[in-house]
């Protein structure tokens, strides 16, 4: 075991961890944003400001995900982006119109502000359909064709639905009243399609992809691996089960759990992503090159791995600091 | 110039970097000055101070969200377009990239949130250090970009092995020959830009009546920053200037428009530069002044272009340069001019109206002169990506020529829109400050 072999292993971690990340946080935001346009005058200005305080650290997280792709993996980098230019540039788009329109809606003249909230949204749901095709074209190796493409814009709507729930959910913990019982509705409402996509994609994944299927059904690792699927269908049901009656404690005034679904979606992202990375590790580019050959000098991800190390530990206890601070409700946002 | 994928590569960059540094053009500075009104307020208790501070932490919140937004491009952009250039020097592009991503971007966007809504739910002390990191953080991201980019100018630390850059010395890379002169000549501009940006804004809400405590002590700080960092900008220049003379000379003939090596050079004012024949059209010049400020000798020799190989296209480095020194001297004036009539005027602190008017008008000077400047430097080293290293055509991306031109004109339709709405947003603030402090007073009198 020398350092040319674990390097890249411990940085195909710090990647997976930031991606992993990156979709938890980035999810629930870029999920209010999808829900904008269902939500009245009022609700619409407190959805937005119960992710005020957060998404620009929650975006960062893409851009270390991104960012170590290039740096630690900058042959991969090229080979990734270059397939998936037209998804990275309407994703670009729409992380670029959802960020501005964010703050030009508190900012713009009355008339302006639909016209930013119908932003938002769009943007929102190009990022999150976009990153759900990338998604989809990756993993079959950017394979061409109409069935692999089906299958990327399946994936699109399967994250998007995902995002959604993960929005509704953290809508459900982050307000109250009249909010809070339609976050609940909208939650019942993608958690079925939110379960469809993982059971659709993990479906077709082995079926596009032979590598991942001959992976997974191989016969010790099968029993290895029955509690990603197993924990994931028990998550769900836990969503079943408790939407319905926290949408009958709510009517009463009721506020416990309100935690619950989120940590229930948090945890169906937890399963899902070790799921896709079991799929794919040692791989990083699926059937032609994997994190070895991809990687950068020993010497340069040294110099990156000890400020990581230094800097990382930082970084959570000041992100965490800041979640601390905004905790509980949401309450209407002011500058000051 | 024919439109091939390398050349609309090279404009897409272009765009997305000109509209990129615009906006932490205004950050870097901007942090530090809200952190001043800060400080003013906890120091004096005044109120005009934390209102200051609570109108401009809006205009920040935005420009704060254009730089995020366009420096996420810019990111995905690297990899995208020249594929080529982390091929070749990503062992050190990487690991500085990484450096600002994890020191510097995550430390901003981590406090921005408690700096912006976290004034009723942490105590003033916390809140005060969230404004100090924040501006902390702004200012270390531009370090690291910059001490890459001037590495990318003027390399140093490295050896070349197979292909690719090794390092041999961080702190020679880190800190090679323009780094230093770069720095402080890009956090001097962005506090001019911030300084007549405070300056105009300020001014324009005098102009609607705004006759706020706040707008007085903003529009005093913005006349008084750009009195003083001027000065300091015309040092810094002139000491980049004989750094880029003794490094990359061919630059330097080229903002100079020297064709062939001369003694006792003059100061181009106006000049064609003619790249078939040579020469300068129509040169209109000051004798030996270019030797004697490049050289701080009137018989100074300066090196002609003739003298190399390879050297950038002549008019635009020409003209760029010509431009950010006449928009700073304009700023010279306009600066000293204004601080002088503040202090002529000391208790209504009231400004002319046509004064007032005309630092409307310069309301965004530092940022012509900061693109402006940041042409000379880049395309002042083409045809080199990294000086001696690497060509930008030996970087550029496979990418088809549809493609790129696909998402150039997306990229220019979003970005023009952008700009219109963050310039039309930022009158429409002032405005809607000074119209809420006309009604106040209205209500105060009745």
């Amino acid at each position: 075991m020398n350092a040319a072999y674990w390097l890249p292993v411990i940085f195909a971690g710090l990647m997976g961890l930031a991606m992993l990340v990156y979709v938890v946080l980035d999810g629930f935001d870029l999920g209010v944003g999808l829900l904008l346009p269902l939500a009245d005058d009022a609700g619409k200005d407190r959805m937005v400001a119960s992710i005020g305080p957060f998404w620009d650290a929650n975006e960062t997280w893409l851009v270390l995900g991104a960012g170590l792709l290039l740096v630690a993996f900058p042959m991969a980098h090229g080979v990734v982006f270059g397939a998936l230019y037209v998804p990275v540039l309407l994703m670009l788009v729409g992380l670029i119109l959802r960020g501005v329109a964010f703050d030009f809606r508190v900012k713009a003249r009355d008339p302006h502000r639909p016209w930013w909230n119908a932003i938002f949204a769009l943007g929102s749901l190009l990022a999150a359909l976009a990153q759900g095709v990338m998604l989809g074209r990756y993993l079959t190796g950017f394979a061409e064709g109409v069935l692999p493409w089906l299958f990327a814009l399946l994936v699109g709507a399967g994250l998007t639905a995902a995002y959604a729930l993960l929005g509704a959910c953290w809508l459900i913990m982050k307000t109250d009243g009249r909010l809070q019982a339609q976050a609940i509705g909208w939650a019942r409402h993608s958690v079925a399609g939110a379960a469809l996509a993982v059971l659709l994609v993990s479906g077709v994944t082995p079926l596009v992809n032979p590598a991942i299927a001959a992976k997974w059904f191989a016969l010790p690792q099968l029993f290895l691996l029955l509690p990603l699927p197993l924990g994931t269908v028990a998550l769900f049901a836990l969503q079943l089960i408790i939407l319905p009656r926290l949408a009958r404690r709510q009517a009463v005034g009721n506020d416990r759990y309100c935690w619950l679904p989120f940590a229930a979606t948090v945890g169906i992202v937890l399963l899902a992503f070790w799921g896709l990375a079991y799929s794919v590790f040692p791989q990083v580019v699926i059937g032609r090159m994997d994190i070895w050959q991809a990687a950068s000098d020993p010497e340069a991800l040294w110099i990156i791995l000890w400020g990581a190390l230094l800097v990382l530990p930082c970084i959570i206890a000041y992100t965490a600091f800041a979640y601390r601070v905004f905790w509980g409700k949401a309450d209407s946002l002011s500058y000051q | 110039m024919e439109l091939d994928a390398l050349a609309l590569a090279r404009s897409q960059f272009a765009a997305n970097i000109s509209f990129h540094i615009l906006f932490p053009s205004i950050n870097i500075a901007l942090a530090w000055v809200l952190l001043f009104f800060k400080l003013r307020y906890l120091r004096t208790g005044r109120q005009a101070w934390m209102d200051a501070y609570g109108f401009w932490v809006k205009i920040f919140a935005l420009s704060f969200a254009l730089g995020v937004v366009s420096g996420v491009t810019m990111s995905f952009q690297f990899g995208t377009n020249w594929p080529g250039y982390m091929q070749t020097v990503g062992n050190i592009a990487g690991p500085l990239l990484a450096y600002e991503i994890l020191t510097a971007f995550f430390l901003e966007a981590g406090f921005l949130g408690i700096m912006l809504f976290g004034r009723p739910r942490v105590s003033e002390r916390v809140h005060t250090f969230a404004t100090l990191l924040v501006a902390f953080g702004n200012s270390l991201s531009a370090f690291w970009i910059i001490a890459l980019n001037s590495w990318m100018q003027t390399p140093a630390g490295f050896v070349m092995k197979d292909g690719r850059a090794h390092v041999t010395d961080w702190l020679q890379v880190i800190f090679n020959p323009s780094m230093p002169y770069r720095l402080s000549h890009m956090l001097l501009a962005s506090g001019l830009t911030v300084a007549f940006l405070v300056a105009g804004l300020s001014a324009y809400r005098q102009l609607k009546a705004d006759r706020s405590a706040g707008n007085a002590v903003a529009l005093k700080t913005g006349v008084w920053l750009a009195a003083l960092l001027i000065p300091l900008q015309i040092l810094a220049g002139d000491a980049h200037g004989l750094n880029t003379m003794e490094h990359q000379p061919a630059k330097l003939a080229a903002i100079e428009g020297v064709w062939h090596t001369e003694r006792g050079a003059p100061l181009l004012l106006f000049a064609l530069p003619n790249a078939a024949t040579q020469s300068n059209d129509y040169a209109l010049g000051i004798p030996r002044l270019a030797s004697l400020i490049i050289k701080h000798d009137p018989d100074g020799e300066i090196r002609g272009l003739n003298e190399f190989a390879q050297h950038p296209p002549v008019a635009k480095v020409f003209w760029s340069f010509r431009v950010m020194v006449g928009v700073g001297g304009l700023m010279l004036l306009t600066a000293w001019f204004s601080a002088w009539q503040l202090r002529r005027n000391k208790a209504t602190a009231q400004l002319d109206r046509r004064l007032l008017c005309w630092l409307v008008g310069m309301t965004f000077a530092g940022w012509v002169a900061t693109l402006a400047g940041w042409y000379v430097t880049e395309i002042g080293r083409q045809p080199w990506l990294v000086t001696g290293v690497l060509t930008t055509a030996q970087a550029a991306g496979q990418a088809t020529t549809g493609m790129v031109a696909g998402s150039l004109l997306t990229y220019l339709a979003l970005y023009a829109g952008l700009l219109l709405a963050y310039v039309s947003v930022l009158f429409h603030l002032a405005k809607k400050a000074a119209g809420h402090v006309a009604v106040t007073l209205k209500e105060v009198q009745a």
